[in-house]
Formats: C-alpha cells, structure tokens, sequence
C-alpha cells in the first residue's frame, strides 16, 4: 500500500495531508493494485488509493473522513446543545448548562451589537457556525500521528481528522453563507440589489459595465475571503503540527526504549502502542495530580522522564513543541472560529442594510 | 486541494445542523433565558416595591407614635388639670365640711352651755333654797315657796 509506511519526509507529509476519497474512477483508468495491474472497464465508484487517483476521479469524489468527522463533530454540536437546551429553565443553570448559557448569550451580544435587523435565522446560524467550526478546529489538538496510525492499523489508509483543513468544508460552509446572502439581498432589497451592483461606486449610466465588474468582485471576494480565511489557517496549523512531528520523528528512535526495545516487541514503525501506553500514562499523571495524590512539580518530572524514556531526547523536545503549538493553537482555533461567525453575521447585516 | 462533491454535501449538512439548531436549539434556550431574565427582574421589583413599602410603613409607624404620643401628652395635661381640679374641688369641700362641722360643733357648744347654764341655774336655787333652809332653820315648804323660787331662779 502506498501509505503503509511513510518512509521519506514528502510521502509522510503526503500521507497526512490525503484526504479518505470516495469517488468514481473514469472508464479505462488504469489502477495500480497490490495484486498488479488493472485497467478499468467501466467507470467504478471506489476508495482512492493515492492521490493519482484522487486526480483522476476529478469532482465526482466526496472526501469520506472529512464528511465523516465534520458530520460526527455537528452531530455532537446537536447534541449537547439540545441536552442543555431541555435541560434549561428559568431556575438556576448548573454546571455544562450554565456554560452553554454563557455561549449563547455570548453570541446572542455578538448578534445583537452587529446585526440590526430583525432576522431569527441569523442568531442560530451564528451558534452553529461558531460551535461546529470550533469543534472541527479542535481536532487539529488531536496528537498528528494517532488517528491516522491507528486507523492504518485498522486498515484505513488515509485519514484527515480536522474537517477545517479540507476547502471543501469550509468552502462549503462560505458558500452556504454566500446563498444565504444573495437571498437576503434579494429579498430585502429586491430591484435595489441590482441597483447596488450596477449603480453604486459611481452613480451614472456610462459606468454600469465597471460598477457591475467592481461590485461583483467585492460580493464574490466575501465568501472566498471567508472559506480561504479558515482554511488557510487551519491548514498551517495542522501544517505546523506534522512538521514538528516530522522533525523530531527521526530523532524519537532514539530513546531508550524506543530505540531498542520497541523495536524488539514491536518490530520496527509500530511504536504507536508504546505511544499509546505513554500517553494513557501522562493522562493517569495529570488525573493524580488534579486529584491531588502527587504534586505538579513531580507530575512535570514523571511526565518528562517518561516522555525522555519513550521518545529520546529529540522526542521530548519534539513533544514539548507540540505542547506549546498546541496551547497557541488554541487562541487560533477559537479566533477562527469566531471571525467566521462574525463575518457571516457581519455579511448578512449588510444584506438586510436597506440604504448603502 | 481538490474541490469535489465534498462542498456540496458539506452545504447541506450545514444546512441541516443550522436548522436543528435553529428549531429544537436556540429558541428554547432563549425562552428559559428570558423567562429568567424576567424572572430576576420581576423579583428585583418585587423586592424594590416592598423596600419602597417597608419605609412606608415605617413612616406610617412614626407618625402613628407621634400622633400616639401627642395625643398622650394632651392626655396627661387634661389629667393633671383635672387632678389639680378635684384636689381644688376637695380642697373647697373639706374646708366647707369643715366649716359646717365647726358650725355644728359650735351650736352643740352653744346647746351644752346653756344647759349647764340651766343646771346650774337650778342647782344654784337649790343650794340658794337650801342656804335658806339652813338661815330659817326650818323647811321652807317648796310648795307654798314655789313661786318665790322661781322668781329667785329666774333672777340668777
């Protein structure tokens, strides 16, 4: 399999960055299998193996893992908000329903300071865009390498967990937002849409041909700055991550156990399990410490002792880098997530703006 | 960085999760929102009316007090007045009783001294009589002198 092991920087980058494609191969492709050869003699809808097919299935191809996790991450949006929101009454709010409050009022301000009109879509949109895009963001703190490890070791070959970094998802969104825009306009301006995109910068006749141009860039500039925005973001993260990881991967062989008796239980590229076990152990640390049991300059040395003993030194730095992306990467995830939400509410106002 | 059919099923999931959000969502977490608000401020103003109400009554309280004690204070004056009035009253009546038991007193006095007058008055003709008798050396028969002794009683 072309993703099996990554030896080379490129294909480890490549890996990460291929998408799960299910699409349709055109008639007479020819398909390069583990068992030779094969030339298509119908166009075949199929899991893409490599990015060569992934070019040749063209737009008739739908990226399953961001699908999947995009549609998972709202799924669990729906559900945690509509558990709080039959759990919400006017008595006291608790705990994960008092939080949920403060981000719906949060939004609800965000709202209310930006968009004047009356529109009862616009809050739930701005919610939905905020909390979904901020969950699909998070998974760019999921650790590089596990999802797409462990799902090679169940036989998947590609895996993208952060829906944010693929354009179609968030092109997919702009451009909901986009149609969502061009309906407003219409409807609450009617003609006068058209009058704005033909009349505006420079009101007379001999002009309509560069308003028109002008205007037209400007409306179509919104939701590309918009997806492009999120994803570019999102993307140098995620970018940044497995770089990092990249950089010190060569130099986590070198551990103690990781050098050698890794490689004696597991054979070599499999350190993944030892991964695993260090990070369920670095998790039971940080658990013992939040309960008080050890102290948190002690949880600090355990921690590092272990990720020294597992990873070598290059590994622990390697860790502690992604450590400190990570935690920047927090404000980044949050901040995209919210422009997005802004924007889009930002965008519909001007819509609902009878007078430019 | 293949655009394909991705955008398009992402459009509408994105649809789909804006309208669960926006019908099962948003609307019931802002109606127990501002159920809350409303709530909180119709309690403010509840509380707000009874402080209002609470120094009300205690105005009420006060001037009731001030009335009570006024009131009180005239009380007491018409008291004293009228103690000083009944004392004055007795005052005049037992210098009246007084005076009548003085009077009375006096008239008894008067009575008792005229009839020791008389006592005497008789005892005096009697010791007179008898003086006589005694001078005569004989009985002066009372009868036969009897008007001679009274003429003599009514002398002394």
């Amino acid at each position: 399999m072309a993703g099996d092991n990554p030896a080379t920087t490129s294909e480890y980058i490549q890996h990460h960055l291929q998408n799960l494609v299910y699409g349709k191969l055109p008639a007479g492709y020819e398909r390069e299998l583990e068992h030779g050869r094969e030339i298509l003699s119908e166009s075949t809808w199929t899991l893409a193996h490599g990015s060569g097919e992934v070019a040749a299935m063209g737009f008739w191809a739908i990226h399953v893992d961001s699908m999947a996790w995009s549609i998972g991450l709202g799924i669990l949006f729906c559900i945690l908000f509509r558990f709080a929101a039959l759990k919400s009454s006017s008595d006291s709010p608790k705990g994960f329903i008092n939080f949920v409050e403060l981000i719906i009022e949060f939004i609800d301000n965000s709202v209310r300071e930006s968009f004047n009109a009356k529109n009862a879509l616009i809050a739930p949109l701005a919610l939905t865009i905020f909390i979904w895009i901020f969950f699909m963001n998070l998974m760019d703190l999921v650790p590089v390498d596990l999802v797409p490890k462990l799902m090679m070791l169940a036989g998947v070959e590609y895996q993208k967990i952060v829906p944010s970094t693929d354009p179609n998802v968030t092109m997919g969104m702009a451009l909901g937002v986009f149609v969502l825009m061009l309906f407003y306009n219409i409807k609450i301006k009617g003609f006068g849409f058209v009058k704005e995109l033909t009349l505006h910068p420079f009101n007379h006749w001999a002009f309509i041909p560069v308003n028109l141009f002008m205007e037209l860039v400007g409306l179509l500039a919104k939701p590309f700055s918009l997806g492009l925005r999120l994803f570019g973001n999102m993307y140098a993260g995620e970018m940044i991550f497995i770089l990092i990881a990249l950089m010190f991967a060569a130099g986590a062989g070198s551990g103690i156990i990781a050098g050698g008796l890794n490689a004696q239980l597991f054979g070599d590229g499999t350190n993944i399990l030892l991964w695993l076990v260090t990070f369920l152990l670095v998790c039971f640390l940080c658990w013992m410490n939040l309960k008080d049991k050890i102290s948190t300059g002690k949880t600090l040395f355990y921690t590092l002792a272990l990720l020294a003993i597992t990873g070598g030194i290059l590994g622990l730095g390697g860790g502690l880098m992604q450590l400190v992306w990570a935690i920047f990467h927090i404000l980044i995830v949050t901040l995209q997530a919210f422009v997005f939400m802004v924007l889009t509410v930002v965008y519909l106002g001007m819509a609902h703006e009878q007078d430019h | 960085m293949n655009i394909n059919l991705t955008l398009f099923g992402q459009m509408v999931t994105f649809a789909i999760f804006v309208w669960f959000c926006m019908k099962f969502v948003w609307p019931v977490i802002l109606t127990s929102l501002e159920e809350r608000q409303k709530k909180i401020e119709d309690g403010l103003n509840f509380a707000e009316k009874a402080t209002r109400e609470l120094a009300e009554t205690k105005l009420e309280i006060d001037r009731k007090i001030d009335d009570a004690k006024s009131e009180a204070s005239v009380i007491i004056d018409q008291a004293n007045k009228r103690a000083s009035q009944i004392i004055e009253e007795a005052k005049i009546k037992a210098s009246d009783e007084g005076e009548r038991i003085k009077i009375a007193a006096q008239s008894e006095i008067d009575l008792e001294i005229n009839r020791a007058k008389e006592k005497l008055r008789k005892s005096v003709s009697e010791l007179a009589i008898a003086g006589a008798e005694k001078i005569l050396e004989k009985s002066v028969d009372s009868e036969t002198n009897k008007d001679l002794l009274d003429k003599l009683a009514q002398e002394l």
